[in-house]
């Protein structure tokens, strides 16, 4: 029905269109961090005096940076939160995924309950059993060990994961794995040969669990806060503390706390967003 | 569909041995280090502390925390402004997420890798984090949102939003929608990206337009998805607390007026400067949470998927 | 292949908690060993660790550069590590690790019940038989002591004094004297505010300010210091009474004074405000001296409450704030006890009082306070009657909690959300729900 003309015409709207409104939530996506990592290269009275302005040359200054760097252990920390944030990355993602592997490849007698009692954990606030992790922590000799943050870490991840993988799981074809299992394989093999299949929702299972387990600070304060164990979020949160009214350390160190995260995710969203789509493509 | 029939023809004389080895490593984890502590706090809501001992009551904690005229108030106060805190991001984070996922799975689109990437910037950040940022932009000392809005000749319609009753509760809302939006917008994009050309194609051909594709062929398709997103907003509301804690403090200021659920927990479980927790009531309170998530997760499954047609794509 | 599946999964397991495991443990050579009942024996010889729990993670930089050196300085065999948190997690984290069994050897206590209950589960030793002991007066352990007076659970380490601290430049720019009674204050006040300065510096959204530093501070002359906190617990006096309805009267009339926005003002907005200049009088404690005097570029005074109309008695709160504990579950009670031996020494009394400008030792050896602020907070101890902060003690046990209360009625009065009126009544009533004073 359209003319070619008109549609072209439309066509252009359309993609300067989106732009219009793409832009700005892009800009008030990016404000706020902005705004912080620009603050934290400033002297302080500039910080309070024009704090909209990007450092200049009679306002830049690093002071808040030495505070920081100076009186504070953050590359032992950050190698903490890494250990932390993949070992358990890790355990969730092969625990989780062979239990839903089998969730949703197996009949059994209880299954569908099986699948229930693995989504209680992700409506009850976790905070609530921190006594009993604690007692169970010092019965296993493991706190102050990286070890408890870790396993505390997998059991939280587990339901989500289990639940979101078994859906992609069942659009593994069939004919696939019967082909295996004639030809004599068992059924590890099986599983080993479906996992590819679902990797794309692997990767974004593994963005969605990652994030509270680099960003949390309750774990780390309770099971694991000495100084050997401590981990990025929980030593930035002690260290605003001591600087609250030192604005320059303090936006350095949300600079710094907020940084390793954003390089990794910046190092994955393409192979995050690869796996996206080539997972809604199949 | 297929996966319906799995292997029921299997012989069930003894457990297979690999669905152990499968299950077992994952279940023991999560037993031991989940689903063990949370029952064994959870029990406490059915006790009471006497001064030497706990005494089972039964579920007389939880009468007194819906109808004592001590406990009630903050109980319903909390529910409702966690519905509150719910409903904005049902009404502004969803419609935003969505709008963006699917301006931005227009096939020309410039750009899109540099946008799909700001957008979700926010969501990897910490909410502690968050919370301090926003608190220092809309602090009305510091003068950033006064200074931007006097920039537009806006700057008396500023007010400390934080500060007051009226608005708080709405501001932390949009706060943490902000941070969130990159996860709707993630999942209404996979599946827009995944709807086959064929099927635009064949309706440009019958001379719909980009409203009507989107409304007759490609909101059909993201429906179910609508649900998963829905269900994960409200599981991850209901647990919320990390933003009103930061920003509001436990007692979630002003007056109460931003206590949810998560914080109303948090205060009556592990207590105050000079208020000691309170396990037992606060296990209570964990116990509402838990009924009422419950609520949303059965209503989503046995109401919202028997309805809702998922399409084979 | 199965099998070798299998043990793999297992070993895949095992390898990664035990990584994970393994170099926390050598780095913490203390941690294993301690649980082995024979260890016990050789501990002398070995280094005995102790680990200070505490909410002041400002002083975290004098504890490690100064307080523990000079006390290592008499014990090289002990090391000692202070381990601080945020204040609002303090107490959950606290509890959480006492129950738990994991916390420090050496507890910071609040003062009254908090602690009490603490020692009552258990949790805090006795000290009754620790040397040094007899250099605190009873006023001083009395926020540390059961109800009965048999059992001292934390040696007394500070007070802090309530009043207000103000800019002298401004001050002396605008031809102000230090306001003594509350007329001259309000004078005061709308000089300043005149002048387009910032007269008060408070916030009322992280609530406790305006109780701490509003009511607590201004209500001692009001409610005549003890005689009104005693009448309290007695039951002869309530807070529907005048005395206390005039306090919060008083935080009413504040509101004008503050500066835009303060519904938003948080604490540490606050402290910026006064600190860069911005603000000219300051309701606090003695406690920030030691932050602020660093921060500053003008000269700064400080006034204690001003007198009401027709008083001529001034009432302070001196409030006793802060101790130290021993965990009842510590592995090394012998050092844990002789570290806080050495607190009651003149040595430390003089190193905190002087390193923490604003902590005034609770101890009575005689001290020399080098801070000119400090020493004007100080100085009012001899003028003034002291008392603390009524709703520390007895008061705030039961549900709602007083304290709580206290911090939410006292923003909404500043706010001028309610009515004085509305606030006395409020908190009265929550008290009497609960508490029944023994008559």
């Amino acid at each position: 029905m359209n003319t070619a003309p008109t549609s072209k015409i439309r066509h252009f709207v359309g993609r300067i269109g989106s732009h219009f409104i793409l832009i700005p939530a892009a800009l008030v996506s990016l404000f706020p961090i902005v705004l912080v990592v620009m603050n934290s290269l400033k002297s302080r009275k500039a910080i309070f005096g024009a704090p909209l302005l990007p450092p200049l040359p009679g306002t830049f200054s690093t002071v808040g940076y030495e505070t920081v760097l100076k009186r504070s252990n953050f590359e032992m920390y950050f190698l903490n939160s890494l250990i932390v944030t993949l070992g358990a990355m890790f355990l969730i993602l092969f625990l989780g995924s062979m239990a839903a592997y089998a969730l949703s490849e197996y009949r059994f007698k209880g299954d569908t309950l099986v699948g229930l009692y693995m989504a209680i954990g992700i409506m009850i606030p976790i905070r609530l059993g921190t006594v009993s992790i604690l007692r169970l922590a010092v019965n296993l000799k493991i706190v102050n060990t990286l070890a408890a943050l870790i396993l505390v870490y997998t059991a939280m991840g587990l339901p989500m994961t289990i639940f979101i993988l078994q859906q992609f799981f069942r659009q593994v074809p069939r004919d696939l794995k019967d082909a295996a299992r004639v030809d004599g394989a068992s059924e590890y093999y099986v599983y080993r040969l479906a996992l590819p299949l679902v990797a794309p929702a692997v990767a974004t299972v593994a963005v969605f669990t990652m994030m509270p387990i680099w960003n949390d600070l309750w774990f780390p304060l309770i099971l694991a806060p000495s100084d050997a164990t401590k981990t990025v979020t929980l030593g930035t949160q002690q260290f605003l503390g001591q600087f609250v009214t030192d604005w320059n350390a303090v936006l350095s160190s949300l600079t710094l706390a907020m940084l390793p995260v954003l390089i990794l995710y910046l190092l994955f969203s393409r192979q995050l967003t690869r796996g996206l789509t080539a997972g809604a493509l199949k | 569909m297929q996966a319906t029939t799995r292997s029921s023809s299997r012989p069930r004389k003894a457990f297979p041995f690999h669905i152990l080895v499968f299950l077992v490593p994952a279940a023991l984890i999560y037993t031991l280090f989940m689903v063990y502590p949370l029952i064994d706090s959870l029990r406490l809501s059915l006790f009471t502390n006497t001064g030497s001992g706990d005494v089972f009551v039964g579920l007389r904690n939880y009468v007194t925390l819906l109808t004592d005229d001590l406990w009630s108030p903050r109980f319903w106060g909390a529910l409702r402004n966690n519905l509150i805190f719910f409903l904005i991001h049902t009404l502004v984070q969803n419609p935003i997420g969505l709008l963006l996922a699917a301006l931005l799975s227009s096939r020309y689109l410039f750009g899109r890798g540099v946008y799909r990437t700001i957008y979700f910037l926010p969501t990897m950040l910490s909410v502690v984090l968050v919370g301090f940022i926003w608190q220092l932009i809309l602090s009305p000392l510091w003068g950033i949102s006064k200074g931007f809005l006097g920039f537009f000749g806006l700057g008396s319609l500023f007010r400390p939003w934080l500060g007051l009753e009226t608005s708080a509760l709405i501001v932390l809302s949009l706060i943490s929608v902000w941070q969130f939006i990159g996860i709707p917008m993630m999942l209404f994009y996979t599946t827009l990206i995944g709807i086959p050309d064929e099927l635009i194609e064949a309706a440009t051909v019958d001379g719909a337009n980009q409203w009507q594709i989107f409304w007759r062929i490609k909101f059909p398709l993201i429906l179910p998805v609508i649900g998963i997103v829905e269900i994960l907003t409200f599981v991850g509301n209901f647990n919320a607390f990390d933003l009103i804690y930061v920003v509001e403090g436990a007692l979630a200021s002003p007056n109460y007026s931003t206590d949810i659920m998560g914080t109303l927990f948090f205060r009556t479980f592990f207590g105050q400067q000079l208020q000691l927790g309170n396990p037992t009531m606060g296990a209570t309170v964990a116990g509402m949470m838990f009924f009422v998530i419950l609520i949303g997760v059965l209503l989503y499954t046995f109401v919202w998927q028997r309805r809702v047609t998922t399409y084979e794509l | 292949m199965s099998r070798k599946f299998a043990v793999l999964t297992l070993v895949v397991l095992l390898a990664m908690v035990l990584a994970s495991c393994a170099p926390t443990q050598t780095a913490q050579p203390t941690q294993a060993p301690a649980a082995e009942p024979t260890v016990a024996a050789a501990a002398p010889t070995a280094k005995a660790k102790l680990t200070i729990e505490s909410w002041r993670n400002d002083d975290l930089k004098i504890w490690q550069d100064i307080l523990i050196p000079a006390f290592n300085k008499q014990y090289p065999d002990i090391e000692v590590v202070f381990e601080p948190q945020a204040p609002a997690e303090y107490n959950g984290v606290l509890n959480t690790k006492l129950e738990g069994g994991t916390a420090g050897d050496l507890i910071t206590c609040r003062p009254f019940d908090a602690s009490l209950k603490l020692f009552q589960a258990g949790y805090l030793s006795s000290l009754n038989d620790l040397p040094g002991l007899e250099n605190f007066s009873d006023v001083a352990k009395s926020a540390w002591i059961t109800d009965d007076g048999k059992d001292v659970f934390c040696v007394p380490m500070a007070s802090v004094i309530h009043g207000f601290m103000y800019n002298k430049d401004i001050f002396d720019k605008l031809g102000i004297a230090e306001p003594k009674t509350e007329a001259e204050f309000y004078a005061a006040l709308d000089k300043i505010k005149a002048a387009g300065i910032t007269a008060l510096d408070m916030g009322t959204t992280d609530l406790w300010e305006a109780a701490t530093m509003g009511f607590q501070n201004i209500g001692p002359n009001y409610w005549k210091g003890e005689a009104g906190r005693q009448g309290l617990i007695k039951g002869t006096e309530k807070f529907t009474d005048p005395q206390y309805v005039k306090v919060w009267e008083q935080l009413a009339k504040w509101k004008p004074y503050l500066s835009d926005g303060f519904q938003a003002q948080t604490y540490s907005d606050s402290q910026n405000l006064f600190t860069l200049g911005k603000a000219a009088i300051y309701p606090t404690g003695s406690w920030e001296i030691g932050v602020f005097s660093p921060q500053i570029d003008f000269k700064m005074g400080a006034f204690k409450p001003p007198l009401p109309e027709g008083s001529d008695k001034c009432y302070i709160s001196d409030h006793t704030d802060i101790a130290l504990g021993m965990n009842s579950k510590t592995k090394n009670p012998e050092a844990a006890k002789k570290f806080l031996e050495w607190m009651t020494t003149q040595e430390f009394a003089e190193l905190y009082t002087n390193q923490l400008p604003g902590f005034f030792t609770l101890s009575n050896h005689k001290i020399n306070v080098t801070d000119p602020v400090a020493q004007t907070f100080m100085s009012w101890r001899g003028e003034c009657e002291s008392t603390i902060r009524n709703s520390y003690q007895i008061l705030s046990r039961g549900e709602p909690n007083l304290e709580n209360e206290l911090w939410a009625v006292s923003a909404q009065v500043i706010n001028g959300d309610i009515t004085p009126e509305a606030a006395a009544k409020q908190i009265q009533d929550g008290l009497d729900k609960w508490y029944k004073p023994a008559q």
